[in-house]
This record gives structure tokens, sequence and C-alpha cells, in this order.
């Protein structure tokens, strides 16, 4: 039997193989990927993100639980941690919340590490995911980093994204920046028994009736960009409101109507056409981050190092602009043009 | 499919699964070792206090890791151990190298050690001893 005929015959040790090379960018790891991505496109992918400390793997935890028990959903869980930056190095401890979740057979959980990456998940992130898709699991969730403003890489993998806030975080001048907020299809504001809840709860509301509620545009080779549904226009289009539930995950308080707002935004994005539109921009990015690091890796092969640390040198000395240093890179005759 | 080089920030890195059987409360030496290992470059998944040998196996082939590492204080090693590396085995994983940690008598250091466990270690001991045996084991 061959890794991928395993995986897809449930061999949870070719799975965790599998995993590893997708992870860790190996040949057989892309061949693999390959064939098994005409079995992916049937999981429901929900991220969640938020600050660190929000309760993330907490909910996640909780939320799987109940996955299991009401749906009986066949889960799994992919949890991003930080690298070091200096060493490479990460401690990854995100299952130290979700010990409910050992035996039963049908959830997985893959910790990963960031491994350099700055968008809140790890490059390979959407290739697990894939794996898990394929592998037949009906639910995916992924946590991401503890996330600050920026990280929204989340939004352009997952279905449905949850927001995780905690009481005491920010004021509503936090709520209507730009970033994470805007991402949410849902916001959890966790950890509701402590004091202050009625105020994130507050800022996050109103944040929500300030904003007309936007459809989902994601930037598009440097420019933003609509995802046009065919037969459907702007007027008529459905809208979803994200919204916004207290929860104290510890306890499992909240958690079945997190649960329900789920499966309500997933019935609202089959029939709104936004499931299409997402799956559509979500291999769009993923095409996209795949040709760059194909250039990237043909642009190693072609330029040699020495030419490269000779030109980063005249660059060091102020010789040479980054930008003509990029010109001379990539088009080789030009340099020697110039000099004439 | 074209060839391309890994960068090297996706390359195979060391896995290693810190954990603590059994039922005493002490973690801080496993968090120490967690510690070491994370500023050695390797991937340390944690996974909290009271495990019991079927979580620890089960973490371990979730995480495909190359070494686990066991935190024991007390007194449960002879039982625990064998229990753990029967699991593993079982699994399918019988490559996956054991260090131990913790209050252990010499006399059954030995035992441990007949029994397949690559590396034991007591208080005081050195974290880059222990960083160096971990490399070791990996990659030989």
């Amino acid at each position: 039997m061959t890794l991928t005929s395993s995986v897809l015959a449930g061999d949870r040790l070719a799975l965790t193989r599998l995993l590893s090379l997708v992870e860790n960018d190996a040949t057989e790891g892309r061949a693999a990927l390959a064939e098994l991505f005409s079995h992916t496109g049937k999981a429901h992918l929900i991220g969640v993100t938020g600050a660190p400390g929000t309760g993330k793997s907490s909910l996640v935890n909780q939320l799987t639980l109940h996955f299991r028990r009401q749906d009986k959903k066949r889960v799994a869980i992919v949890a991003v941690d930080p690298s070091s930056p200096f060493t490479g190095g990460a401690v990854l401890g995100d299952r130290v919340r979700m010990r409910d979740l050992a035996g039963d057979p049908d959830v997985f959980i893959r910790s990963m590490a960031s491994r350099g990456s700055l968008g809140g998940l790890a490059q390979a992130t959407a290739s697990v995911v894939q794996v898990f898709d394929a592998a037949g699991y009906d639910i995916v969730m992924i946590e991401t980093v503890g996330a600050g403003q920026g990280e929204v890489d989340i939004a352009r993998l997952a279905h449905t994204t949850l927001v995780v806030e905690a009481p005491g975080l920010g004021d509503d001048i936090q709520a209507i920046k730009a970033g994470i907020l805007e991402i949410a299809d849902l916001l959890v504001v966790n950890k509701a028994d402590r004091p202050g809840v009625e105020n994130t709860e507050k800022a996050l509301k109103s944040m929500l009736e300030l904003a007309h509620p936007t459809q989902r545009v994601f930037k598009h080779h440097g420019t933003y960009m609509k995802a046009d549904i065919p037969g459907t226009t702007q007027s008529d289009k459905m809208m979803w409101i994200p919204s916004v539930h207290r929860t104290v995950s510890t306890e499992g308080t909240g958690i079945p109507e997190v649960a329900e707002s789920i499966a309500k935004h997933l019935a609202y994005l089959r029939q709104s056409g936004d499931w299409t539109a997402r799956e559509r921009s979500r291999l769009e990015v993923e095409l996209e981050a795949l040709i760059r690091e194909a250039l990237m890796s043909r642009f190693r092969e072609d330029v040699p190092a020495k030419r490269y640390d000779e030109i980063l040198e005249r660059v060091i000395q102020r010789n040479l602009s980054p930008w003509e240093a990029v010109n001379t890179l990539l088009d080789p005759h030009r340099e020697s043009k110039r000099s004439k | 499919m074209t060839e391309q080089k890994t960068s090297p920030e996706r390359s195979r890195r060391i896995r290693v699964l810190v954990a603590k059987p059994g039922l005493d409360g002490h973690d801080r030496g496993a968090k120490v070792v967690a510690r070491a290992l994370r500023d050695a470059g390797m991937e340390v998944i944690y996974t909290g206090l009271r495990q019991t040998p079927e979580m620890i196996a089960e973490a371990a082939l979730q995480e495909d890791v190359d070494v686990v590492g066991l935190s024991i204080l007390s007194g449960a090693h002879m039982a625990l151990t064998p229990r753990v590396m029967e699991l593993l085995k079982s699994n399918g994983q019988s490559n996956v190298k054991i260090f131990i940690g913790g209050i252990i008598p010499d006399e059954d250091l030995y035992r441990l050690k007949e029994m397949g466990v690559t590396g034991v270690y007591g208080p005081g001991a050195s974290t880059d001893d222990i960083i160096r045996d971990v490399r070791h084991a990996v990659e030989e």
C-alpha cells in the first residue's frame, strides 16, 4: 500500500508520517499532496484566532467535545504556536488545554510551529489542513498563534473564523481598528466570568453597528478584489452579520450557542454562494504562494550565492539602491549594458 | 512536478514530546528541560501534568515525535516506562527514543537502560548533556 492509500484508508501512523513530510516540504510530501488533492474540499475549516491567553485552546477543546457529542463529526485540530526567531525552536503547548479529547480515535490533534511565518499560521498549515480534509475529517479546527492586530491569514484559509477576545483587553477604539476584528464571522468573549465583560461585549457590538456589512474581499495581486458570484447582485446578496457570544470555556458555558452559530454560518455560506467564493479565493492565494516559492527557489538556483553576496555588499556600501539591486539580480545582462 | 529546494525555515526539526505521567504535581523540571530543548532549536510538545501512558502514546503518534521525555518524580518509573514503550511499539513507533528525568535509584537505572531507555537524568543533570544526547540519539 502506498502512503496516500493508507491515509485514505484511515491508517493513523501513515497520516502522522505524511503530515511530517508535508510540514517539512519533502518531495514525497508534495507528491502525496498532488495525489490527495482530488479528495479535498469536503471538510468545514474553522479558524480560531485571538490574542495570547484569551483561551483559544480551551475553546477549541470545548467545541470539539460538543461536535463529537452532538454531531458525531470526526474532528482534526491543527494548533500553531510560534517558533523562536533566534533558535528556530518552539514549545508547543496547546495540547495542555485539550486533554479532554485524549482517547477519542475520531479526534486528531497536531501541533505546528510557525517556523518563521508571520501571518499567524505556518507556511505548511494549508497543506496540513488539506491532508486532514482528504483523510476524511468532517471538521478541521485551526488555532492560530496568539495573534495581535495583523495576523489575518486565517481568514483566507478558514471557511468560518472565530475571533476570541477576553474582558479588559481594549476599548472601543481598539474595536474600530482594521485587522483582526474585521475577519471575524463569530466574535467570542471568553472568560466571561471576569469583570468588564459587559464593556467588552458592548464595544464589539457597537463596532458591528458602526460598520456597514461589507462583502468579503481579498487583496489580489496587490489590489482589492471582490469575489463576484454569478446570478447575484450586491443588493440581493445575503449578508452575514457576525454574532457576539459570551463563553467560559473552562466550564463549557456558552459553547452550544457558539456551535449553533457556526452551523448557521455554514448554512449561510452554502446558500449565499460564499462557500464557493471563499474556496476560490483560498485556492488562488495558495496557488500564488506556491508560485512565489517556486520563483524564489528558481532564483536561488539561477543566481550564484557569490554574485548575490557581491550585490548585497554594494547595497550595504550604499553604492546601489535595493531597487537597482533587484533589477541587476533579476536581469544579469542589464548590468553589463549599463556599464558600457 | 519541479524539484524545489526547501527553504531553511521549512526543513526538518527534532520533535520531542515532554510528558509527566503519574500523579505528582511537580513540573518545574519538565519545564526547564522543555525550555532548554527549545533553545537548542527543537520543537517541544508539552502536554502537562497527570498523563496516562495511553495519553502519552497517543500524543506521540499524533505529533510524530522523534523523542519522548518522561518526567517521573513519584517513584512509579518501573511501572510507567515499560507501559509507555509497549504502547509506542504497538502503534508502530518503536523507533521513538525514550528519555527519563526524575528521582531514579541506581539499581533501576540499569534496568531502565536494559529495557531500551536511551537516557536517564537525575537532579542536577546538565541541560547541555541532555541536548547533546537527544541530538545524538536522533541523528544516529
